[in-house]
């Protein structure tokens, strides 16, 4: 069974049609690429996917449950996690605390046992500080843990960001552009990060992204969309040489 | 840091407070404090009581809210009918009062939170701003509550001693509730509302929450207001008064208890200067923040809190310097 599935998802805003008759299914531990030109609707299709918009038609479905109408942080409850494309962190907390955050539903301590400090505030919160550091560890941050987030260079900000998105524990992981604004060193790090999470954490990775070498090395499946419309799907050699995109990209 | 170092600064905060009451104590004993400034310094702290509560919701949430006097208003109210019409022992009547007259206004914070906190910046400063002169009409015209003359003959419950302790249990229930989950999930909201939700944070929920807790607080000062003052009308809650508790917020910075303190008692001393000048007061008070924005915008304290035991640390660390 896909992982996630859409079926003639839609969304107008007023008379503009942004995305129409969006269907893909995504597999588990796949890694795919959604490319297109600028304004084609690839952040809105995020949008939608993560709930922060609601499909004006169809119906989108997460591990076999119908989640259309769902509230952003229960999707992120379901197991979907996204980055975004301007980067946003809790800028003024602590890198620490970014990833505590994320971790939200591992913690169930009551108000009054916060309150107390009873033994449970303890416990729970001494489980995902060490949860924390480990996962900043896998990306060689934990000296950075109680940096405040904005003073990390952009690439560290970038990686937190997807630090913070895999706290969630999420099965699916969206990234929005993950690698702009980064010279092609950070780039490439940028790419062998991205393999490795999917290996270590097994999830599907959906991208965005405009670095054609980036989307090329590592996607194994590509989308392409144009006017919010999916014209072309398949291999990066399949997709590299369709007539169709070529023109979206470079006009006729 | 470990639970045992955590414990150690509760441990030494907590003894700093009780030698801090000692002196309260001893000095009312010694009649030191004359009953003037003991008012003076019961006001200051119900202030200081009712800003840290605004602290909470526009500090570490971000929130613009501007009716906290209307919140104040009903913990006053209700607290002040309890001491009117019922027969309790002094202490159960002040507990179960002010515990009332919190709740009260905890159950109007999630009323008001609801359909408010949908909206966000200036709208939500607006709507706060009409719903605490809503709540200041009501007081006016509603059947119980005495109308324009007020309630009189409150028995008069608090003193210097009783308030220093209401307010170590309120600025203590601060400072524990937001270093835990649920004041992180207050800090994301004020940092990014979008990313908060994307990564499982119910903003909606938690923003109502906060907001209710605030009230709530605000309605503890309130209680102590009425069975300090024993005569409570409308026109105390004005608001010009909420607008005082945003001044103590902003002076002492936003997100810092600690600073809305220094603040607040700033402000106690330096109106005992201004009583000559009464409505000059508030145009010294703009003066006042305008300074404050030019030289220290995040105000006396910005969003860190005066610590003992680092100051402890710091001193430390000066005296092996110099050696």
């Amino acid at each position: 069974m896909a992982l996630l599935t859409t079926e003639n998802v839609g969304i107008a805003f007023g008379g503009l049609q942004a995305v129409g008759h969006f269907d893909i299914a995504l597999e588990e531990n796949e890694l795919v690429g959604l490319i297109g030109p600028n304004g084609a609707g690839k952040t809105t299709i995020f949008n939608l996917l993560t709930g922060v918009y609601q499909p004006t038609e169809g119906q989108i479905y997460f591990q076999g449950k119908k989640i259309n109408g769902k509230k952003p942080a229960e999707i992120v409850g379901l197991g979907m996690a996204r980055t975004f494309q301007n980067i946003r962190l809790f800028k003024n907390l602590t890198v620490i605390d970014n990833i505590k955050i994320a971790f939200q539903k591992e913690l169930k301590y009551s108000a009054l046992s916060a309150i107390l400090r009873l033994p449970a505030y303890w416990q729970q919160e001494k489980v995902v500080e060490d949860k924390a550091i480990d996962l900043l560890g896998l990306f060689h941050m934990e000296e950075d843990a109680h940096k405040l987030a904005k003073n990390l260079p952009y690439g560290k900000q970038r990686k937190l960001e997807i630090c913070r998105a895999l706290a969630t524990n999420p099965k699916l992981l969206l990234l929005d552009e993950p690698a702009a604004g980064m010279n092609p060193q950070e780039t490439r790090e940028l790419m062998e990060t991205i393999g490795f999470v999917r290996d270590n954490f097994h999830l599907t990775i959906l991208l965005i992204e405009h670095d054609m070498n980036l989307v090329m090395g590592i996607c194994e499946r590509l989308i392409v969309i144009d006017y919010g419309m999916i014209i072309a799907k398949g291999t990066p050699e399949e997709i590299k040489n369709n007539k169709q995109v070529i023109k979206a990209y470079l006009g006729s | 840091m470990e639970r045992k170092n955590f414990q150690k600064n509760y441990l030494i905060n907590f003894i700093a407070v009780l030698f801090l009451f000692g002196i309260i104590v001893m000095s009312l004993q010694m009649k030191l404090i004359n009953n003037y400034y003991q008012g003076l310094l019961i006001i200051a702290g119900i202030n200081i009581m009712a800003a840290s509560s605004l602290n909470l919701a526009a500090g570490y949430m971000g929130q613009l809210a501007l009716g906290h006097a209307g919140f104040m208003a009903i913990g006053a109210y209700t607290a002040a009918l309890i001491g009117l019409h019922t027969n309790l022992p002094v202490m159960a009547k002040l507990i179960v009062g002010i515990g009332c007259g919190g709740v009260m206004a905890g159950l109007f914070g999630v009323l008001i939170g609801i359909p408010a906190l949908r909206l966000r910046g200036d709208y939500l400063g607006i709507v706060t701003l009409g719903f605490g002169e809503i709540i200041r009409i009501a007081l006016y015209n509603l059947p119980f509550t005495g109308g324009a003359a007020g309630l009189k003959k409150i028995p008069k419950l608090i003193n210097l001693p009783i308030l220093f302790v209401i307010l170590v249990l309120v600025i203590s229930f601060l400072f524990l509730f937001v270093r835990s989950r649920h004041g992180r999930a207050l800090l994301s909201i004020k940092e990014d509302e979008i990313a908060a939700e994307s990564v499982g944070v119910p903003t909606i929920y938690y923003k109502v929450y906060g907001f209710a807790v605030s009230a709530f607080l605000a309605g503890v000062a309130g209680g102590c207001l009425a069975y300090f003052q024993r005569a409570l009308d409308p026109n105390k809650f004005k608001f010009m008064l909420s607008v005082e508790f945003f001044i103590i917020v902003v002076l002492g910075g936003m997100g810092s208890f600690t600073g809305t303190i220094l603040a607040g008692l700033f402000l106690a001393f330096i109106n005992e200067f201004l009583y000559e000048v009464d409505e000059l007061r508030l145009v010294i008070y703009a003066v006042l923040l305008i300074v404050v924005m030019i030289f220290k915008p995040s105000g006396l304290l910005g969003n860190r809190e005066f610590s003992l035991t680092a100051s402890g640390r710091w001193l430390k660390r000066k005296l092996t310097e110099k050696k």
